[in-house]
């Protein structure tokens, strides 16, 4: 399975990745959503999208919203992984098409058990 | 410091009298992360200076120990597969046996509550689609701070991303300060008490379903069996008992059966009774 990891901290992406890849996921990056939307239309879609909220350029919401607007990326699973905890922002982000929601900071733990929710643990 | 083998010693012994939980040797990694933290909060230098402690007959250690070795980590909806045949299979079946619209499931280690609130979040979504039907989850463990804390319901940001759908999250809890607590709603269905699962239980209400799940494990093979017998004669005859994904009745129990007909493993109440 391949996901992309969009997040404006080069080091949360590493994290991101690296519990990813012990998941057996090939991991692709961005730092901000609109780098996120040209990498969909440049390259195959992936199963996984993981989505920090905060970002330059385009945010996080504004990607999902992008994201369910498009037919060709219907099948891609969204989860916002951010430290927006307030519970009218969840209610937002699942509003606007999110599957799952994963609030900073976060254990690998917490990621794989996302990832069991979803029903994409691989490995 | 690693525990030396007096220690390690005496505080198996000690665990298996108070709370009949085996800790064989290759388990010292177990002790040491369990009650290292407590030593420290002691004020005391090591696993030795705990254990002198607990020699000179200081009961509150020996409740504190207890505590430790018992405290397991837990999560919401853990291993997903028994609350999806709650749903989809379990409780579907059971509303169309019990005329009185009253299911009671217990949970036997609750551990922080993750687990009877994950059951209370499961029949909430049936009271949702079923109105009428009322649930009443039981919730015992052998610590009295595990069991303060699935009372007061209230859960960290750490423990609300561990295995909680953001569905439920917003649709189940209210935010607390920092953290999270379950909706008043859940909260209602749960009942809290103390139960030592290894000696004689007291009363219990014949029970719909019992989820006996990751405790088993600790104990040896008489005290399983003993748990076991117990819990026979506190399920339905048309109950369900679901154990830990590691664990089973096969060579222990001849009161349950393997169902094999529904998504997740469950075990029933041979009919006819024990064999």
């Amino acid at each position: 399975m391949q996901a992309l990891v969009i997040d404006d901290s080069r080091a949360m992406r590493l994290i991101i990745r690296r519990i990813l890849e012990t998941e057996g996921f090939e991991v692709s990056e961005a730092g901000d959503g609109q780098e996120a939307l040209n990498l969909l239309a440049s390259q195959p879609k992936p199963d996984l999208a993981l989505i920090d909220w905060n970002m330059p350029v385009l945010d996080g919401l504004e990607f999902v919203s992008a994201v369910r607007k498009d037919p060709d990326a219907r099948q891609i699973t969204l989860m916002m992984v951010t430290t927006e905890n307030e519970a009218d922002q969840i209610v937002r982000a699942l509003a606007a098409g999110a599957h799952e929601y994963l609030i900073k900071p976060f254990t690998p733990d917490a990621l794989l058990e996302k990832l069991d929710v979803l029903g994409m643990r691989t490995a | 410091m690693p525990i030396a083998t007096v220690d390690f010693d005496y505080i198996s012994n000690f665990v298996r009298q108070r709370a009949a939980i085996v800790l064989e040797p290759g388990k010292e990694y177990l002790i040491e992360s369990r009650l290292a933290p407590l030593a420290r909060e002691q004020g005391l230098s090591d696993l030795s200076a705990l254990v002198a402690r607990m020699r000179a007959g200081d009961e509150r250690l020996h409740s504190a120990v207890v505590e430790a070795m018992t405290t397991n980590e837990t999560l919401f909806f853990r291993d997903q597969a028994p609350f999806r045949a709650m749903s989809e299979e379990i409780l579907p079946a059971l509303a169309e046996r019990r005329l009185l619209k009253r299911i009671r499931i217990w949970s036997a280690a609750c551990s922080s509550g993750q687990e009877p609130y994950s059951i209370a979040m499961t029949c909430a979504d049936f009271v949702d689609a079923h109105p009428g039907w009322g649930f009443e989850i039981l919730a015992t463990d052998i610590s009295e701070e595990m069991l303060a804390r699935t009372a007061a319901a209230r859960y960290s940001q750490l423990e609300i991303n561990r295995g909680l759908p953001a569905t439920h999250l917003v649709r189940h809890f209210k935010r607390a300060g920092t953290g999270w607590q379950a909706e008043d709603r859940l909260r209602a269905m749960v009942t809290v008490q103390a139960l030592n699962l290894a000696r004689p239980f007291p009363d219990l209400p014949t029970q719909d379903v019992v989820f006996l799940r990751n405790v088993l494990i600790y104990f040896d093979v008489a005290t399983r069996r003993a748990i076991l017998e117990q819990v026979s004669r506190v399920l339905a005859p048309d109950g369900y008992l679901f154990l830990g994904s590691a664990e089973t009745t096969t060579f222990i129990s001849e009161s349950f059966e393997r169902d094999t007909t529904g998504s997740a493993a469950c075990y029933r109440p041979r009919q006819g009774g024990q064999k």
